[in-house]
């Protein structure tokens, strides 16, 4: 534990001597950055966008602005959950464009098609393949990224920043721009969601143990 | 009790601490609370179970590749322009410089026709600042230089560490760190020396390297910048200097108080 802690620190006053050379011109300065939080940034990003283009995309865009805003870095603060709230509010932006334009594309086929608009919630339900198609850890990835897609961006990025993250409440709150309860809400809303998305899946799971074809 | 809420469960497995004790009995008696805090559990490993493909070790590389041309350049403190790699040549010549004008200004005293005491001592001032951020900036950079070493992490299976960029930096610190070592030797700032001379051998170690390591010739390294302390010493210098600093910038008449606490250390 010593040893982390120490390396962890070691970390953080590099990155702290990489940020003053960067911001006295020594760009090749900002590499050592770049190439230090990159993997991190793009599990963030990975899991908010939920596809290898968007999120290098956004690791590049975060570390760009990172750059143009380095002045205002404390130094006080960590580098590398600096520049992961830059990745995550930049994320948020791209789903919530990316949710505006799905939309926009949706609404005249649903209207063509006389169909009325419905609830997320019903959607996940409804999308739901039968229990019988649902088997395997595979199937179980695949539905758990579809019903991730369902979540509106703010869910998605509770649920991201808290379960895989473990980000605090607060924090989570400074991203959504909201307060902490609020906050909470939206993290429990998104594991509502994704609870009742996977429910027939758990109930073919169920079935299969009870019939004594899964172990 | 009555059955919890999932948005209760939620909020115990949140380890929220209102009403957990109560909570923590009810699911000891209550089968069904506990069925339902499994289900709940399930959304969880469900979550771990998505991968996250792996971008490849030169992720990192990668990335700095394809934003370093669209990252402008940063226009820099005139003292920390002087000092970056690229200007070496052009910093070493300026640190001669500065340090002739030093000894120079050691030797105005307020005896010397048309000097008055209030300008020999304000030149003196400026120019023990200048030193004082030279010095700093060199610490900095030397800092920068141990911490990656220290801090890399060769993969398992990789034969060569390739540490040829750091081995450069070295070589050029090494003459700055000579310069201002023979300067603290002169002005009798004993605890620079020391510091100073301590760090000219791990970087002397590390310039005489080959480019590219084996990972038990890296290791050795790492540990011999370790066992010398050197880094602690290093930031314990820089701070010192720093104090120095801000203390000259609120202080307008300053003794050579600077030099005996950094003799201290």
């Amino acid at each position: 534990m010593r040893a982390s802690s120490e390396q962890a620190e070691g970390v953080a006053i590099g990155d702290a001597v990489a940020v003053e050379r960067t911001l006295a011109g020594e760009r090749d300065a900002y590499r050592v950055l770049v190439e230090r939080h990159s993997q991190y940034v793009y599990r963030l990003a990975y899991r908010m966008t939920g596809n290898r283009e968007d999120a290098e995309e956004v690791v590049q865009e975060a570390f760009l602005r990172a750059y143009q805003k380095l002045q205002q870095f404390a130094g006080n603060a960590n580098f590398g959950t600096w520049v992961y709230r830059i990745a995550a509010n930049y994320a948020i932006d791209r789903l919530r464009q990316r949710k505006s334009e799905d939309t926009r594309r949706e609404q005249p086929r649903r209207i063509a098609e006389g169909e009325a608009e419905t609830d997320p919630l019903s959607e996940v339900r409804d999308a739901a393949p039968s229990p019988e198609r649902l088997a395997g850890s595979a199937q179980l990835a695949a539905k758990m990224k579809q019903a991730l897609d369902t979540l509106t961006p703010a869910e998605r990025t509770a649920i991201v920043m808290r379960h895989w993250d473990g980000c605090g409440i607060e924090e989570i709150a400074v991203v959504l721009k909201s307060n902490t309860s609020a906050a909470k809400n939206t993290v429990f809303r998104a594991v509502q969601k994704l609870r009742l998305a996977l429910q027939p899946f758990a109930e073919a799971r169920g079935a299969a143990r009870a019939a004594g074809t899964e172990s | 009790m009555k059955h919890a809420t999932e948005e209760e469960l939620f909020a115990y497995r949140e380890g929220d601490a209102k009403g957990r004790e109560a909570m923590a009995a009810h699911l000891k008696e209550c089968g069904e609370c506990q069925a339902e805090l499994a289900r709940l559990e399930e959304v969880f490993a469900a979550l771990d179970a998505l991968p996250v493909p792996d971008p490849g070790e030169d992720y990192g590389t990668r990335v700095w590749r394809q934003i370093a041309p669209r990252l402008p350049e940063k226009r820099a403190r005139w003292w920390q322009a002087l000092f970056v790699p690229q200007r070496l040549a052009v910093a070493g010549v300026m640190a001669v410089l500065v340090l002739a004008a030093f000894f120079a200004g050691k030797r105005v005293g307020p005896g010397n026709p048309g000097s008055s005491v209030t300008e020999a001592a304000s030149a003196e001032k400026v120019r023990e600042r200048v030193l004082i951020v030279a010095v700093g900036d060199h610490l900095g950079k030397s800092e920068m230089v141990l911490v990656e070493l220290s801090n890399a992490q060769p993969t398992s299976g990789q034969k060569l560490i390739n540490i040829a960029a750091e081995q450069r930096r070295a070589e050029n610190l090494v003459e700055e760190n000579r310069l201002y070592r023979q300067t603290a030797l002169e002005s009798g700032d004993n605890g620079m020396v020391s510091t100073l001379d301590e760090l000219e051998r791990v970087l002397l170690d590390v310039a005489n390297s080959p480019g590219e390591v084996t990972p038990a010739q890296f290791d050795s390294i790492q540990k011999r910048i370790a066992e010398r302390g050197i880094l602690l010493k290093v930031r314990v210098v820089r701070q010192e200097l720093r104090t120095a600093e801000t203390g000259r910038k609120s202080q307008p008449a300053q003794t050579d108080s600077t030099t005996r606490e950094r003799n201290k250390v």
